[in-house]
């Protein structure tokens, strides 16, 4: 579902941020994805949202090859990846509630549909209650949720999560986490970077892939090895 | 989709509105002077068309043409592409004019025993044909008849209009253009502070899926619009200069509608186009 082949990303002045990264992440599958800062998690996510594309090799994401994409079928394959991030992204001139609605209202979503879909989504996060408050009066743990609810509006088959805990506390990241979880259970699949390593060794059944220095080191898969650093 | 963008415009407008007015006004002032040159070049358009409509040439015959070559000169002559009409002035009419427009001289032409003034034709050009080497053309060919005994056209005004006509297109060129470039530079500045304005929400669009033409529509919208509003605010303003000098400086006359019309709609047009290098230039991927 989405496929990383022999893939580089070099950047014009900080040089090779990607070397020959394969890996396989299949429908419904939950990975981390591991490093140390600078390792090339954020590229890959970027590579898979396809705000990049790579030097060489193939990025395939759900139908959607790097090599064929044109610019006009990028928003749609971005209904199809979900994302969130460390600082959340949310408006704050705009409501929990129509930040969700924003982001259907942009998506060409019908107006009809909008308000039921956004008070599912609240449900759905456990925000109901809060629909109406801007991000400045939600904490941390309930912004992150607004952008989880947000990255979920079309339903897509992967969550891209980039260090989503990373600026929560111990309490709020578990919350998170469990959410992504319950996600992940609903059938879509998950790459989430962290530095977390608490929590990837608290659940040992998904699968980690670890980068340094731009090459995977290590695949709980057992791919990497074919794929991986020469390091 | 279309409601949308309209409402994002508006809400640009509700955001910024100084900013807004403030560009609607630069626009309406680099128009304003465009049109007042509008004006100014349709009045003289107007006053040259006028004067073209006197560029006659005039054949002086010799008193012995007969009833026949005068009817046949006449026919040949009106026959001529160039020529819209061809007036016969007798030798009686030609005295008669020249009493009644020389006042001064009417003594000495009533004392007069022969009539000294010679018949003439007076022949009219047609609009297209009036240029320097039209006229020089058809005067030649008059005067290759036996009984013409001379040709005369105004040479010197006639080159002096299409001098004046050519040289008043010129300035038009160079002052429009100079105007439009500053028109533009203003409304793609305005653009992209509305662009940095909505940096976030333009990263959250790309962020979940919106297409390009989405996330562009309601800056280009919003160019229109300033464009349109800047376009009316130069008419009204022209008017206004209009108003002020007619009647008590010289005698205008208003631009005809189709021009007003092209100036409010180049207005708009210009604020889309500058809107649209604004975009390319300055719309962020999200990062
Ligand atoms: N836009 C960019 N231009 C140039 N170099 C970049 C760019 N983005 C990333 N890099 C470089 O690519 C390498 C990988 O960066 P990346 O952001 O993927 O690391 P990361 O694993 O996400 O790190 P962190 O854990 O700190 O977020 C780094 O050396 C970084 O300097
Ligand atoms: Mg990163």
């Amino acid at each position: 579902m989405i496929k990383l082949i022999n893939v580089y990303k070099e950047y014009p002045r900080s040089g090779l941020a990607l070397k020959n990264v394969s890996f396989h992440l299949r429908k419904g599958e939950f990975a981390f994805l591991i490093g140390p800062s600078g390792a090339g998690k954020t590229t890959i996510l970027r590579l898979i949202h396809m705000v990049e594309s790579p030097t060489d090799g193939e990025v395939r994401v759900s139908g959607y090859s790097s090599m064929r994409m044109k610019r006009r079928d990028i928003p749609r394959l971005r209904r199809r990846v979900g994302m969130v991030f460390q600082t959340f992204r949310l408006l704050r001139d705009r409501t929990a509630a129509e930040n969700l609605a924003f982001a259907l209202e942009v998506t060409g979503g019908r107006r009809s549909e909008i308000k039921g879909k956004v008070q599912r989504l609240l449900a759905h996060v456990g925000l109901a209650p809060r629909a109406g408050a801007y991000p400045d009066e939600l904490s941390g743990g309930e912004q992150q949720r607004i952008a989880l609810a947000r990255a979920l509006i079309h339903d897509p088959v992967v969550l891209l999560a980039d260090e989503p805990t990373g600026n929560l506390d111990e309490r709020a990241s578990r919350g998170i986490f469990e959410l992504t979880r319950d996600i992940n259970s609903a059938g879509t699949a998950v790459l989430m970077a962290t530095h977390n390593l608490d929590l990837v060794r608290r659940y040992p059944q998904y699968r980690v892939i670890e980068l340094a220095d731009g090459a995977v080191v290590y695949d709980s898969a057992g791919e990497a090895r074919e794929s991986g650093g020469e390091s | 989709m279309a409601s949308h963008s309209v409402r994002e415009a508006i809400a640009a407008f509700r955001r910024a509105p100084g900013l807004a007015l403030l560009s609607a006004m630069s626009i309406g002032l680099s128009l304003f002077v465009l049109g007042t040159f509008g004006l100014v070049t349709y009045n003289v358009e107007v006053t040259l068309r006028t004067i073209e409509r006197r560029v006659e040439v005039v054949a002086y015959l010799r008193d012995n043409v007969s009833a026949e070559q005068l009817e046949v000169l006449q026919n040949d002559v009106g026959s001529f592409p160039e020529v819209e009409n061809v007036t016969h002035v007798s030798k009686f009419e030609a005295m008669r004019n020249a009493m009644q427009q020389l006042e001064e001289f009417r003594e000495v032409f009533t004392d007069l025993e022969v009539n000294p003034l010679p018949a003439s034709l007076e022949v009219q050009l047609r609009p297209d044909y009036r240029d320097p080497e039209s006229v020089q053309r058809v005067a030649e060919l008059i005067a290759l008849y036996p009984f013409v005994e001379d040709v005369q056209y105004g040479r010197e005004w006639v080159e002096k209009i299409y001098q004046l006509r050519r040289l008043g297109g010129a300035v038009a060129a160079v002052l429009g253009i100079a105007f439009a470039v500053v028109a533009i530079l203003i409304i793609g500045t305005t653009v992209r502070m509305a662009v940095l304005a909505r940096r976030e929400e333009i990263v959250v669009m790309q962020l979940v899926g919106a297409t390009d033409g989405f996330v562009r529509r309601p800056f280009l919208l919003e160019g229109f619009i300033t464009g349109l509003a800047g376009g009316a605010l130069a008419l009204l303003l022209t008017y206004g200069a209009y108003l002020a000098v007619n009647g008590s400086l010289i005698d205008l006359e208003w631009l005809p509608p189709l021009w007003a019309t092209l100036g409010v709609l180049a207005g708009g047009i210009l604020g889309l186009a500058a809107s649209d290098t604004a975009l390319r230039r300055h719309l962020v991927t999200y990062a």
